[in-house]
C-alpha cells in the first residue's frame, strides 16, 4: 500500500527529515566531529595534524555521489512532487559568496564548530556550545537584516 | 580512529541520501537552520506551504537534537559531544562569523563540503577549499598569538 494512503504525504516527508537529521548527528558523533579539538587538529597543519575530518568527508562524499547517480534516474523524489532548486549563485556578486566562505572558515577555525556539530552538541548542555550557537543564530539574523537593507537601497 | 571516521562519514552520507532521494532536498545544515529561525521570527507559518517549509526543517533539527541526546547515552558516552577549548569572547566572535559567513557564502561543511562536491559543483569545491584554507590560516594565527 502506498504511504500516501496510510499517512498524509507530508507526514512521511517530515518523518524522513527527522530520520535524516538523526543519522547525521550520529555520524558526526561517531566520527568525532562533535569534538572541536578534532576540527582544530585538522586545521592545525603546522602542529599535530589530525586527519579524521578528511576521512569523514571522503566517505560521506563517496556514499552521496553513488546516490546522486541514482537520483538522476528518478523523475521525482520518492516523497515530493519535484526536486528542490539550489539557491541562486549570488547573481551579480560572485565574489560575495567567496568572501562569505572565507569568513565562515575564520569562524570555524576559532572555536572548531560548524553549524551541524554545534546543534548536535546542544543536548550535552555544555556552555561553549550554547554560547556559540546563540551567537551563530544572531549571525544568521544579522545577515538577513543586512541583506534586506541591501535589497531596499537598490 | 580512522575506522570510526569512515563509519561516521558513511552515516553522514546516508543521511544526505535520505533527504535527497525521499525529499528532493540538499542537506545543508546552515541553510536549514537559518531558514527555520528567520521564518519562525517572521511568522511565516500562516499559509500551508509556509508551514510545510517550516515544519520539515524543524523536524530535521529535532532529529539532530535527538541524535545528539542519543550520543550521550549510547556506547557509554564514548561519542558524547565535547566542549570547545575556546574562551567565551572567542566563542561569541566565532559564532557570529560562522552565522554571517555561511549565509553570505550560501552553505557550510555539509552543503558545500559534502553534498556540493558530490554533485560535482565547482562553486562548492571552491567554497570548501576557501573555508578550509581560511580555517587553517586562522588556527595558525591563533597559535602564533598563544590562543590555544
Amino acid at each position: 500500500m502506498p504511504t500516501s494512503l496510510i499517512l498524509p504525504r507530508s507526514s512521511a516527508f517530515h518523518a524522513s527529515s527527522l530520520v535524516s537529521g538523526f543519522l547525521f548527528a550520529l555520524g558526526l558523533g561517531i566520527s568525532g566531529m562533535t569534538d572541536p579539538r578534532n576540527i582544530i587538529g585538522f586545521l592545525d597543519i603546522t602542529g599535530d595534524w589530525q586527519p579524521a575530518l578528511l576521512f569523514v568527508m571522503a566517505s560521506a562524499i563517496l556514499v552521496y555521489t553513488i546516490a546522486g547517480s541514482v537520483s538522476k534516474r528518478l523523475s521525482r523524489p520518492l516523497l515530493a512532487p519535484n526536486w528542490s532548486e539550489l539557491p541562486a549563485p549570488g547573481p551579480d556578486l560572485p565574489w560575495r559568496a567567496r568572501v562569505g566562505n572565507l569568513i565562515f572558515g575564520a569562524g570555524w577555525g576559532l572555536a572548531g564548530y560548524c553549524p551541524g556539530p554545534a546543534l548536535t552538541s546542544l543536548p550535552a548542555f555544555q556552555l561553549s556550545t550554547w554560547i556559540f550557537t546563540g551567537s551563530m543564530i544572531s549571525g544568521f539574523l544579522a545577515w538577513e537584516f543586512l541583506a534586506l537593507r541591501v535589497k531596499k537601497t537598490k | 580512529m580512522a575506522l570510526q571516521a569512515v563509519i561516521g562519514g558513511v552515516l553522514i552520507g546516508i543521511s544526505g541520501v535520505i533527504l535527497l532521494l525521499f525529499n528532493g532536498r540538499i542537506l545543508g545544515v546552515s541553510g536549514i537552520a537559518s531558514t527555520f529561525v528567520t521564518r519562525l521570527l517572521d511568522r511565516k507559518w500562516t499559509a500551508r506551504k509556509e508551514r510545510f517549509d517550516l515544519l520539515w526543517r524543524g523536524f530535521f533539527i529535532l532529529g539532530l537534537l535527538a541524535g545528539g541526546a542519543s550520543l550521550l547515552a549510547l556506547f557509554n558516552g564514548t561519542f558524547a559531544p565535547r566542549p570547545s577549548p575556546a574562551s567565551t569572547s572567542i566563542l561569541v566572535v566565532s559564532g557570529l562569523l560562522v552565522g554571517i559567513g555561511t549565509r553570505m557564502g550560501l552553505g557550510c561543511t555539509s552543503g558545500h563540503g559534502v553534498c556540493g562536491i558530490s554533485r560535482f559543483s565547482l562553486r562548492s569545491l571552491f567554497a570548501t577549499l576557501i573555508f578550509i584554507s581560511g580555517g587553517m590560516f586562522t588556527v595558525f594565527l591563533l597559535k602564533q598569538w598563544g590562543g590555544f
